[in-house]
Parts: C-alpha cells; structure tokens; sequence
C-alpha cells in the first residue's frame, strides 16, 4: 500500500490527509512536532482572550484520526532524504514514504534585532507562543506593559489579545498607516482610529533598534529608531510577518526560493514531494496573487487540490477569485475581488463610510468598460457566493451597486445601508441606479 | 464603575443570604379554628387524624415549619395507615402529603415575615434586583464598544465549571428540589409575595406564583444583561425583547388575571407536548365547564400543536418558538446565556441527546394516548397499566425532575438548553419538522470559515457548527433554537439565520468556494 507522509498537521496537511483518504485506501501518515492533535491556529488568540480552552481550537475529536486511519506522529523532521524516500527525525528516528507532501508552515520573521531571542520575547504564531505568552503576560501585574513590533494581521490580534487582560500595549508599526501596503487610505485610517479607541498607543512609523534586557536575561523595554526612546516593558511580541518554515530544508536538494518551489501542479523539483500551503512558493504567481500566500484558506484549497493529484487526478492549483476576511478588534473585514491599497491606472474607486466610522464599503472598477474589480467590507458582511458569481460574470460596478441587497449577510434586522451607499455613488457620478429588492431566485439561480 | 459594580454584588449576595434565611426564620401556629375551617373545606373525614392533630400540633407555637411539616406528616401517614388497614377508603386523606402540610402551614405563619411582608419583599428581591442591576449596568461602560466580549468566560470560576459555577449549580438544584418536592417548607418565601399576588389575583402567594414571580424577575435582571451585552445586535435585541413579553404577558400576568375573572388559569402559548398535561382529564373537564372562553382555550391549545407549530416552523424553524416565545428557552436565553458554552459538543453527546429527546417525545405521546383512552372510555386501566400511573411517573421524572432540577439546575454544569436539548418533546416535535420540511437553515459563507470554533464553542445546543462551516456547508439541523449566537460570535462574518427557498438548503459539499471551479465542479457533481 502507497505510504503518504505529510509534513504539518496544519489546515493544508490535514485538508490534503482528509481529501486523500475520501478518494483512497492509502496509508497516510501526519507528522508535527508542535502538538498532537491539528488545531485551528487563528484560534489561538481567543484561548488567551478566555473565549474559548485549547481544546476547542482542535475541529476534530481524537477518535476522528483513528477512524479515518490517518497516523499521527509527534516529533521534529531534521532532514529529508529523498534519494532513498526517507526521513530522519531529530532523535534519530527514520520514516520511508513513497509520496512525501511538505505542509510545514511558516514561522514569524526576525530582522536580527538586539535582543530578539531574549526571555520575554515571542512571536505569536506557535501554540508554544501561546504558553510563552501565559507565562509572561499572565495580567497586569506581571507584564506592566507590552510591546508589539509589526503592525499585521498577527500585530493587531496580539494587541487585541493582551488588551482584554488589561494589559498596556504599544504598538509600533513601520508603516505610516496600520496596514497600509493592503489596505486603501480610508480603510487603514478607520482601523488606526479603532486601535487608539481601544486605548493602544499605536505608534506609526516608527522601527525597532533594539530590545534591552535586564540582569536575568529577560526583556525589560526597547528602544524605538526614529526617536531613541525608551519604553519599559516586561514583554516585547515581534510580529512583523511570517516566511515559510524551510531551514531544514536547505541542504535536501529540494529547489528552494523564500519557500520550496513547486509548479501549479504543486510538485516540487523532486518527483514524489510536493509542498503546500504557507511554505509552498509558486514558480510565477498566479494572477495577482503572491507566490507565497499565508492565508488560511489557500492552504486548504491546495490540500484539497494535492489530494487529486496524489490520488491519480493531476490537475492544477487554481485559486479562484481572491478573497480574505479578518477581524480588527470589533470591526469585520472581508474583502473580494481585488481593491489595492494604491489605485491602479485605468481603475476607478467608490468609497463610502457610515458617520460613525465603525463601517465602509471599497468598490474597485475599471474605469472605461465600468467591469467591477473587487470590494472591501468593513462593518457589513457580504456573501462571498454573490461576489464570486459576479466576478465570474464579469459584471459592472452599476451591477453590482444595482443588485447590492442580494449581497448582503448581515444578521437579520440588522440596519441596511445599500441605498445611503447607491445615492452616494449616484451623486458622485451622475448615475441614477435603483437599488432592488433582495431576491432568493437571483441569489439562488447557479450560472 | 467597578465600584458600583462590586457594591452590587454585595447587595445582590446580601438580599440572596436573606432570602435562603428566610427559611430558617418564622414561627408557625395552626389554630383550631384555622384547623376546622381546613378539615371542613377539604371534607376530612378521619376523626382519628383530626383528634391526633389537635392534640399535638393546634394552638402550639412551632419555630420551624420543617418540624411542623413533620409533626403533621407524622400524623397523616400514621391515620392513613390505620385507615387503610381498616378498609375505611373514604377517611383515607388521599391528597400529596407535601402539599397536603403546604396547605395547613401556609395560613399558620406568625411574626415578623408575615407582618412585614413588604419589608422583607425590599430584603430579598428588592435587594437582589438593585444589586444586580447595579452589577450589570456598568458593563455598558467597562464592557468597552458595542462587539462580542467573551473575554475572560473560560478564566472566571463563575463561567467555566469553576466553584462559583458549582455553588450556583448546587443552590438552583437545592431550590428546584424544594419547590418541587417540598413546598411546605418554603411558605416564608412565598409569605414575601402575597402582596403582589392578592393584588394580580386576589388569592395569596403559592409556591408556583413564587416560581412565576421569580422567573419574571430573573428573565427580566438577566434580559438587561443581554441587551447590554449584544448591543450590537439587533436580532438578539429584538428576540430577548420577545422572549420576554411572551413570559411576562403569556405566561405569567394574563393566567394570574384570568384567574381574577374566575376564568381557567391558561398559558397560550404554553403547546402540547411541553404542557403535558393539556390534554389531562381535570384539564379537559375544567376547559369545557368553562363557557366559551374555555371551550376556546380547548380549540387554541389543539391548533396551536397541531396546525400552528408546525406552519411557523416550516417557514421560520423551530427558533419561533424556542428562543422567541418559549419560556423554558427564555430563561435559558436570559438567566442562561452565561453558561452557554459549558455544553458538550462531542459526538456521544449528540447520540444521548437523540436517543433521549425523541423517547421523552415518545413517552409524552403514550401517556397522552393513555390519558385520552381512559378519559373517553372511563377505564381507568389500559393495558394492564393505570393511566394514573404514567401520568405520575411522567410528572415526576419528566416534569419535575428533567425540566425542572436538571433542565435548569445544571445550567452551570453542562450549559443553558440542558432540556431543551435532551429532553423538551415539543423541541423534540419541531426539530422533526425543522430538519425534513423547513425553510431554515444557517447559511456558511462560501470559503470564509477558518475553523476558528467560536461557533461551536458558544452553541448551546452542543451543535458542531464548525463542523459544517469549514466545510461550506449550511447547518440543517433538528435541535438548532435559532438563537443566533453563533453568527454573532463568528469573527469572519461566515453565518447567517435565513428563511429561504428549500431547493438547496442543504448543500453538500467535498471542495470548497473559492477554489478552482473546475475542480470544484468535478469533485461536487461526481
């Protein structure tokens, strides 16, 4: 029986684990070193938060691996070598595999800073991260401030995160708006009013020069560059990105860039091994897609994709239209098609915002055949169905403004905004679009 | 703020110390003249009863209604004993002997309760309603912007099975078990709200108008909680609003004033097969001696399984009426909501729930077949069993004991919809309905899901939300109430409650939204 060993029991592996048993009988092997059970890493941040235990990060109970006959092994991968189709773990252990899938992740970047591996000192990315940051940020108390280095997707959470234990957070972020290289000007102005709402001193533009530590070796303040100021802190989070988790794969003979190289069919250069997921970095990027996308839902899609090939279906990784979603402290994001945060030549944008602030909408459209680009939402969520049909459609800006309440996913009796946001758009462009009623046959009706 | 907060909590644990003291304080005499209007109004026939009882316990001073209660058990099991040795049938006191000494206790309290009722009306519940609003409304403030704050919910001994949780668990079990079982022992408590009650329904407080004034104030103190703490939104302010109209209305002020009109004490809202005993001959016979309007009570109680259930779930699900009209789900929703993520999501767990829920279902079905047989033939015997019989069994284990001590009892222990999860037969009866012919369902977002598992962390009806969501799919299932809560706590904007066409409600799917539509295409339509 062909072996299928995965490197990462993480939502790549496990998806191209679960596909692959659903379309055959083959032996299937995950191995992690990080924890036993595969567990839902954008959920770490609410066992901190008190929302939720550990175990509820994890989607399938322990009897889920044994039933689907998928093996579990803990332990660390030092070297893989693919000439005799084997592993070799850090005690020593070997594994022989006919069908090798990387899924091993990423891990958050460090810039060589003074200090950046003292105690006190975390990414927040690892469930060890986690117990890390219990350990030193516990309340406020024992962490009379924290420092957050990077200002992302991880950066925000973390402040949101030692915000709820009523922890001071300063928040350094390089860029001279929070997020600014994704998100339009209007968009990163709503999110940096949302953080300093929240009582975070959220400092923009700003770069680390170093972290300082105390008699014991633990962090006790950083330096800022710009200023040479100084700020006392008892724990310093970097989370200034991530990049793919391949340093053990450096002298394996795999073809490695940022991350390992595979085509579309997410091969790598060896025959038998392919990579997927946040590691795995496209020879040329697909639309205008990153070659690396450390996105949860791209891992998924290429798990779902490898598990074809491995099972006899080759076929091509083929993201559909982009999307993503997020959540800034109270605000919901979510974001399809493509709207960027410096407008491209021959497109045209349309911006509304509630007064309160709290709420907007983005359109991106080309400007002369009015073809509807992509939309971010803050503050009203949409139905990701409607839009991809749209995209697909290749429909107009008019169209989809025309048609916005089909879109709409807001719980119900929720306030609804489309007609403040078509009369704006009419009176910026001198259009008289109508907004219609919701319809179940439109939303329903499958091209 | 938080030391309003904090000083509420003193207030609110000051009125609960009084209002459990109450039952150790008091003093109690039955006279002889209350003693022969009671032995006169019941048609007591045992002289032997009456003689005993009036040589030990008339004109004596008791400090305790637990010796009381004794003495005159003591007394009652002792006569019917003798009676029945005798075959004197008619001098046996048939009546449940708990109830029975509520009866003769009641009348017979003296002192500082019973003359001071108001006062110990504002020591108890005045003191518990100010301390907890004032433990509560700060939130608006401290809980910081309008969102979803759980923060801290697993961290709090009061939230996560901690000794606060299993304290309260151990104090609503105690009280359950005492109104149910032993009502005579807190008359005190129900002395506090004669008031209130003479002036709904002219008659003094029972323990069941305790229970109803109580659940009131409960749902309304932790009704303010909620609108506070899903300020956000405006379908769980708008569902707590009429969750609890539907109480305060339906269930308690509208039989309280029939009851003045010397019309039938009715719930309508209240459906078969949760009110088992609708359909109870003392049920039937009251509705029927009672004019129109019973007759009326009689037609509304059958339409309203039989027609509107049924009708209002297919076009809304079963939510209508369990997180909307539904006063076990209002509680659940109000008093509940702290603890709703205490319940198990395992697989198992789904299992019991399924075989319980429909055997309580099917159980509630027999008796009433029972009931009904016995009622139009006058046998009082079917199939070897004595309808009487199940209809006891079925009380106590079912109506007393699984909705009551552990339906609400273990709230804290394993989450707010305890029976309505496993054991309400009407949810039982609708999540049928709900799950083969309905129009609801909970939509998931395409390909947003990212397994996060706040939704299933925060069902109160155990479902695995998540376990659909990541896989794209709509959630279709028996025992969702439709409280919404899910589609509140997602952080990704992934469900939504709907009301829509049937034609793909349910919507399996291998590969999600997102990906490549050829392959999802090839996957999905092989």
């Amino acid at each position: 029986m062909e072996h299928i060993v995965i490197i990462g029991n993480g939502i790549s592996g496990v998806t191209a684990a679960r596909h692959i048993r659903k379309l055959s009988d083959k032996k299937i092997t995950i191995i992690s070193g990080e924890t036993d059970y595969f567990f839902s890493r954008t959920a770490l941040m609410y066992v901190y938060m008190g929302h939720m235990k550990f175990e509820h990060t994890q989607p399938y109970e322990s009897w889920f691996w044994k039933k689907n006959r998928i093996e579990l092994k803990k332990g660390f991968v030092s070297k893989v070598n693919h000439e005799q189709n084997e592993l070799v773990f850090q005690n020593g252990e070997t594994l022989s595999y006919d069908k090798l899938i990387l899924a091993v992740g990423s891990k958050p970047n460090k810039f060589g800073w003074p200090g950046q591996d003292l105690d006190g000192v975390m990414g927040m990315y690892h469930k060890q991260d986690l117990q890390n940051l219990e350990k030193y940020a516990p309340d406020n108390t024992a962490c009379k401030r924290a420092v957050i280095v990077g200002g992302g997707l991880i950066g925000i959470e973390l402040a949101e995160m030692l915000h709820s234990r009523h922890i001071p957070v300063t928040f350094l972020v390089r860029e001279s708006s929070f997020w600014n290289g994704v998100l339009p000007a209007g968009e990163s102005a709503m999110i940096n009013r949302e953080i300093l709402d929240n009582h975070i001193d959220l400092r923009l533009g700003v770069n680390l020069k170093e972290i300082v530590a105390d008699e014991n070796g633990k962090a006790k303040g950083i330096v800022i560059a710009e200023t040479d100021e100084f700020i006392e802190c008892d724990v310093v989070g970097l989370t200034a990105g991530v990049s793919p988790n391949v340093d053990f794969l450096r002298e394996s003979g795999i073809e490695l860039g940022r991350g390992i190289k595979v085509n579309r069919y997410l091969e790598t250069n060896i025959p038998n091994i392919y990579a997927i997921g946040d590691c795995a970095e496209q020879h040329e990027a697909i639309g205008s897609r990153r070659p690396i996308e450390a996105v949860w839902y791209t891992g998924r899609m290429m798990g779902e994709t490898v598990a074809q090939t491995i099972c006899g279906n080759r076929i091509q990784y083929k993201p559909g239209h982009w999307f993503n979603s997020a959540k800034f402290i109270d605000i919901e994001y979510q974001t399809y098609g493509w709207v960027w945060a410096k407008p491209k030549e021959g497109t045209s944008q349309f911006y509304w915002e509630h007064p309160n602030g709290k709420k907007c909408i983005h359109l991106n459209y080309e400007t002369d055949s009015r073809k509807f680009i992509g939309i971010n939402t803050f503050g009203i969520r949409m139905r990701h169905e409607i839009f991809d049909r749209w995209l697909n459609e290749e429909q107009t800006v008019e169209h989809i403004l025309e048609h916005l309440k089909d879109a709409n996913f807001d719980p119900e009796f929720y306030k609804q905004y489309e007609s403040e946001i078509v009369s704006k758009f009419n009176q910026e462009n001198n259009t008289s679009i109508k907004v219609k009623a919701k319809s179940w046959k439109r939303i329903f009706s499958r091209v | 703020m938080k030391a309003i907060k904090y000083t509420g909590l003193v207030l609110f644990l000051a009125g609960l110390a009084i209002f459990t003291s109450l039952l150790f304080l008091g003093k109690y005499e039955v006279t002889t003249e209350a003693f022969d209007a009671f032995t006169t109004s019941k048609g007591i026939k045992s002289e032997l009863f009456i003689n005993s009882f009036k040589q030990r316990i008339t004109d004596k001073e008791y400090t305790s209604q637990f010796t009381l209660s004794s003495d005159i058990l003591e007394i009652l099991d002792s006569s019917n004993e003798i009676h029945k040795k005798n075959q004197e049938w008619d001098k046996v006191i048939w009546d449940k002997p708990h109830n029975f000494a509520y009866d003769l206790i009641k009348p017979a309290g003296k002192g500082s309760i019973v003359e001071h009722k108001g006062m110990y009306w504002w020591l108890t519940f005045g003191l518990g309603i100010i301390g907890s609003l004032m433990f509560i409304l700060p939130n608006i403030i401290l809980l910081g912007a309008p969102g979803i704050k759980n923060n801290g919910i697993f961290l709090n001994a009061a939230t996560n099975r901690g000794w606060i949780g299993i304290g309260a668990f151990v104090y609503l079990v105690a009280f359950y078990i005492l109104l149910y079982f032993r009502p005579e022992y807190i008359v005190n408590w129900t002395y506090v709200l004669d008031p209130i009650s003479s002036g709904l329904s002219g008659n003094l407080a029972s323990q069941w108008f305790l229970y109803g004034f109580l659940y009131c104030v409960v749902m309304i103190v932790m009704g303010i909680r909620m609108y506070i703490k899903y300020r956000h939104n405006m379908y769980q302010i708008i569902r707590t609003t009429a969750v609890l109209f539907f109480q305060i209305a339906f269930a308690f002020l509208i039989p309280e004033i029939l009851v003045r009109f010397n019309k039938p004490y009715f719930d309508f809202k209240n459906a078969f097969p949760l009110d088992y005993d609708f359909f109870f001959d003392w049920n039937i016979n009251n509705l029927i001696n009672s004019g129109n309007l019973g007759l009326f009570m009689l037609v509304w109680g059958i339409a309203l399984t039989v027609i509107i259930v049924p009708v209002m779930v297919y076009f809304f699900g079963k939510r209508w009426y369990c997180s909307w009209v539904c006063g076990c789900g209002g509680l659940a929703e109000t008093l509940g909501d702290p603890y709703r993520q205490l319940s198990s999501k395992r697989l198992v767990a789904w299992k019991v729930e399924r075989w319980l829920i429909h055997g309580v279902l099917i159980f509630s079905l027999v008796m009433t077949a029972f009931t009904l047989y016995s009622y139009f033939t006058t046998e009082a015997t079917v199939l070897g069993i004595k309808t009487q019989d199940i209809q006891f069994y079925y009380g106590f284990l079912i109506g007393s004991w699984f909705s009551g001590v552990i339906g609400t009892g273990f709230y804290p222990i394993m989450g707010n919809r305890t029976w309505c999860r496993f054991g309400c037969p009407l949810a039982a009866y609708m999540g049928l309905v709900q799950r083969f012919k309905s129009r609801f369902r909970i939509t998931t977002n395409g390909g947003q899901c990212i397994s996060c598992g706040n939704c299933s962390t925060y069902c109160e009806q155990g479902i695995d939300v998540r376990a659909y969501a990541q896989k794209g799919e709509n959630i279709v299932r028996a025992s969702c109430v439709g409280c919404g809560v899910c589609s509140a706590v997602c952080p990704r904007g992934v469900l939504k409650l709907e009301n829509g066409p049937e034609a793909g409600r349910i919507n399996p799917t291998d590969v999600l939204l997102g990906n490549d539509i050829d392959l999802m295409n090839f996957v999905n339509k092989k």
